[in-house]
């Protein structure tokens, strides 16, 4: 039986531009207890698919023609064409939340601040089930504890700013499994999320579909998410579904040019150093354009440009006050030592909250530093860049760019795309008025976008889009040393593709040196030279890529490994390890990993140019590596 | 919680402090004080006698101290001629040009500007909060564009012609009297239901002059601050959830978009005050408005510094009401602290 079936579904959008068409007579069914996933890039129409069903569309758009038939399995209510319903009407009211349900990809921001979990999951409940308050609170401590937060009776009275990416996106799962609907519509719900916390959640999704036996709607574009969940795939671009079929059929033998196109896109393991990826819309890099204007670099390919001495910062997290005693700390940064050469990419991995990001704004002077120094080579020998001031901090800026984790924060959305790209020039006084429209102009062509568009602002563009403009800020001023924090990890995978390639040619022409920053093992795993995974700000392992990724050697940098969905049916997740460790506690890792507070995380080269944090060794008497 | 409320209250003490120290300050910038501008007035005419008998006050008011002994002794931490005698023991002044303790001369003000006050704030949000959200949820109406009509002229009209205009119109249609805050007959009069009444009559105007730019401000304000909240992904989720349009706005987004509201209660007195002291003028209201302004102007500087002190307390009072509002409505404010993951 299908729970969900869709005929030749078609939305349109009225937009001041004129109609157009979103989803283009779309038809795919979800059966019974089934996990169909719906993959494809942002602007594909996916998510109006989703909103359809779910009766969220905004109002400037329309069902022009087709079916949405949801069926309840349990026959408690009579099959319904979604689709023919008013939207805010009382019928679509009853079935939303209700028999049809939805997780966000932003576990972050779908939960309201204000409000305790228990209030926002229990209002479900009420709603639909005709429950009285403290049933609702039970039934919700119960939805909770199925969802496997750590104190389900606690949890009710808690702030969702009081947890974790991962127990939002349980909780929002729990309020969407409150009402014990026919279908869950899950909207990319492991995006936003770290790898190991991904796997938890995907893992939480299989087990609670199959205890309460509903199907599920897998929006998402991530190949590796699909190959672990998916039974069927419907493939859809531009509105329209290119190929539809079970998974063994779809990754064993896809037809269409585009899903093809699309999985050739994805970075694996199992590539070659000199493999590159195949992006759909390939960028063609005009790099004339960014030789013009750099600032010159002396520093010889392979030389030493940047280098972290001993580097600790620690934020306070609650400020002692007039009566009490001491204030509380968290290093963020433990006794970091790395250094970075002319050229290379060194790729820097860890959880959200390892320090990570930490260590980025430690270089780009954004913190004061409790203890150790960067220094840069502009040319002059290494200098302590805390030291530099006036015109030297303003070249050092000039040669130290960032592109940003978030591409939603990270534009101005009072500032036309102009304006956002035109800024750094301002700021450095560079150019006349023509040059730097003509600048402009180059530099979102660079970065694959329709120099129509700078005179829009952020909010028309989609993530994808938003992230090339801030890579296009960055690479404005010709940086020699770029920091990428995460700057894939909101894109689809044709554009991960297209900007890793990008980021790849421009190294290549320019001799450009990055900082990769990132949590997914397989994107750092194509780019970077070298790695270092970082856990609870210390630095655990550092070494060359392909070493660290075949022969990982400390159990967190194991641990993240395993939980890299990789888009092959053949290395399907090891679910069943995932709650045995709990690899990101330094004081549980084996000895002689363990490191406890008191402890100096200093790396020890266990195998040829192959460091591991492992103060156990100190002991033993091993020989201590200076991290080069 | 309650620990908090306590901190709060503490810290409002060298608040008030440091204020009075300013306000004490920047009244006696200005070169002399009104005893030695009387007595040099009263040189070029040559009367000895009274010049003896201000040099007398010059000395009792202890106007021939240094500024900072001044300073303490008006506040009361310092022995004057006759001990301790200042803010503190109760003591508020005198005021040079009515000559009389300044806790005369505002006494029968100060009730009256806090009611006036008081109105008025109500008055902008009772109309702005309506107002607010029915702009930000009929984005691009007639009636969102109608009402952002009425605020702007609200604001870009001079407050005291508005205060002309109305008080004309009431004369006319209600046979309200003009000026004053209750008709003439009651002045002087002991308080019976009648004059009651007179005085609520006399509040509608100044209350309306008084508070419509404050309620303009305020409906631009709701109105862009709900805007960005209704398009917030949690309101989504509730949506989705399948809350009606009508539970959903109350429970989401205005819970979200109404902080700035209530942080502002303690912003908008002393621009009240400030503000209405031309339309006090105007309407020959009996506000403290008018007698800071007369105060100013001849230098009395005990009852300006008292007038300043007293709208700093409210203004301080205003800001402990609206950060326990605030603490009461936001966990993260109130749980800011716990939150250390």
């Amino acid at each position: 039986m299908n729970v969900l079936s869709i005929e030749g579904l078609t939305v349109e959008f009225n937009t001041a531009e004129g109609r157009t068409k979103a989803v283009n007579d779309v038809s795919f069914v979800v059966p019974e207890n089934k996990t169909v996933a719906l993959v494809g890039e942002s602007g594909s129409g996916k998510t109006v698919i989703s909103q359809t069903i779910m009766g969220l569309l905004p109002s400037i758009a329309s069902v022009t023609s087709g079916k949405v038939i949801l069926s309840d399995p349990t026959g408690a209510e009579p099959p319904v064409d979604i689709a023919s319903l008013d939207r805010k009407g009382p019928q679509m009211r009853h079935l939303r939340g209700n028999r049809v349900a939805i997780i966000f990809q932003e576990p972050m921001t779908s939960l309201s601040p204000l409000h305790t979990i228990g209030d926002q999951i229990g209002e479900a409940a009420k709603l639909h089930r005709d429950v009285s308050a403290p049933e609702a609170r039970e039934l919700t401590q119960e939805m909770l504890r199925l969802v496997q937060f750590p104190d389900p009776a606690r949890a009710l009275d808690t702030y969702p700013f009081e947890l974790s990416g991962g127990l939002r996106q349980r909780a929002m799962i729990s309020m969407a499994m409150i009402c014990n609907p026919a279908l869950l519509i899950a909207d990319e719900p492991t995006t936003a999320l770290d790898v190991t916390i991904q796997a938890e959640i995907l893992k939480l999704i299989k087990d609670v579909q199959s205890e309460l036996r509903m199907s599920v709607l897998m929006i998402t574009h991530d190949f590796g998410v699909v190959a672990n969940m998916a039974d069927e795939i419907a493939v859809i671009y531009h509105g329209r579904i290119m190929e539809k079929g079970t998974a063994e059929q779809l990754f064993g033998n896809p037809q269409h040019d585009y899903l093809k196109a699309l999985l050739n896109a994805v970075p694996g393991f199992h590539m070659d150093k000199s493999e590159r990826l195949v992006p759909i819309r390939p960028i063609e890099v005009k790099s004339e354009d960014l030789t013009r204007n750099r600032p010159k670099c002396d520093v010889l390919p392979g030389e030493t440009l940047m280098e972290m001495r001993g580097v600790t910062k620690e934020f306070t997290l609650r400020k002692g006050s007039l009566f009490s005693g001491k204030p509380k700390t968290l290093k963020a940064l433990d006794n970091i030592n790395l250094t970075i050469k002319r050229g290379e990419c060194l790729g820097l991995v860890g959880e959200s909250g390892s320090g990570k990001t930490t260590a980025a704004k430690a270089i780009l002077r954004a913190l004061h530093l409790e203890r150790g120094e960067v220094v840069y080579n502009r040319g002059k020998g290494l200098e302590n860049i805390a030291d530099l001031t006036g015109d030297d901090l303003m070249d050092y800026r000039r040669r130290v760019q960032l592109i940003f984790q978030d591409p939603f924060s990270s534009l101005n959305p009072r500032m036309t795309i102009n304006d956002i790209l035109a800024e750094p020039f301002e700021v450095h006084g560079i150019g006349t008025a023509e040059e730097r429209s003509e600048r402009v102009r180059s530099l979102i062509s660079l970065v694959g976008l329709d120099p129509r568009f700078l005179r829009r602002y952020p909010h028309s563009f989609s993530g994808g889009q938003r992230q090339r403009i801030g890579i296009a800020r960055a690479l404005a001023l010709n940086p020699e040393f770029i920091l990428c924090d995460e700057p894939t990890s909101a894109l689809d995978v044709s554009v991960q593709a297209q900007i890793l390639n990008l980021l790849q040619d421009l190294k290549r022409d320019l001799n450009l040196t990055y900082l990769f920053v990132s949590h997914n093992l397989a994107v750092v795993d194509y780019i970077a030279d070298r790695i270092a995974v970082m856990c609870r700000g210390r630095l655990v392992e550092l070494g060359e890529t392909r070493e660290v990724v075949s022969n990982p050697l400390h159990p967190y940098t194991k641990a993240l490994l395993s939980a890299v969905p990789e888009p092959d049916l053949s290395t399907p997740l090891d679910f069943s390890a995932l709650d045995a460790n709990r690899a990101s506690e330094p004081h549980l890792w084996p000895e002689p990993f363990r490191v406890t507070n008191e402890d100096v995380p200093s790396l020890f080269e266990m195998e040829p140019e192959h460091f591991v944090c492992a103060p156990g060794l100190k002991n033993a008497g091993a020989l201590e590596g200076t991290a080069a | 919680m309650l620990y908090y409320i306590l901190r709060r209250i503490l810290m409002m003490i060298p608040t008030l402090f440091v204020i009075s120290f300013l306000v004490f300050f920047i009244i006696e910038l200005p070169t002399g004080d009104y005893i030695s501008n009387q007595i040099a007035a009263l040189k070029t005419s040559g009367e000895q006698s009274s010049i003896a008998k201000l040099e007398f006050l010059r000395k009792e008011f202890s106007l021939d101290r240094p500024f900072f002994e001044r300073y303490l002794i008006w506040v009361g931490l310092w022995p004057g001629p006759h001990g301790l005698d200042g803010l503190l023991q109760g003591n508020w002044g005198w005021s040079f040009e009515f000559d009389k303790p300044v806790a005369e001369v505002v006494g029968p003000t100060l009730p009256l500007t806090i009611v006036l006050n008081f109105a008025t704030i109500l008055f902008v949000y009772v109309m702005s909060f309506p107002i607010g959200i029915y702009s930000a949820t009929r984005q691009y109406s007639w009636g969102d564009y109608g009402f952002t009509f009425i605020g702007y002229v609200g604001l870009a009209t001079p407050n005291f012609l508005l205060a002309l205009i109305l008080l004309y119109f009431f004369n006319q249609w209600f046979g309200l009297s003009v000026g004053g805050l209750m008709a003439p007959e009651y002045i002087d009069q002991p308080w019976s239901f009648d004059k009651a009444m007179s005085v609520l009559a006399h509040l509608i105007v100044p209350t309306i002059v008084i508070g419509t730019s404050g309620t303009a401000g305020m409906i631009r304000r709701l109105r862009a601050n709900l805007l960005d909240e209704l398009h917030k992904q949690y309101v989504t989720t509730g949506r989705a959830k399948g809350l009606k349009e009508g539970q959903l706005l109350v429970k989401y987004p205005l819970r979200m978009a109404i902080n700035p509201f209530i942080a502002d209660i303690g912003n908008l007195i002393p621009s009240l005050v400030s503000g209405s002291v031309i339309v006090s003028v105007v309407m020959s209201l009996p506000t403290v408005g008018p007698v800071l302004l007369s105060a100013l102007q001849s230098q009395d500087q005990f009852l300006a510094g008292f007038v300043l002190l007293f709208v700093a307390v409210l203004t301080l009072i205003g800001m402990l009401i609206s950060d326990l509002l605030l603490a009461v409505l936001d966990p993260r404010i109130r749980l800011g602290g716990r939150a250390s993951s």
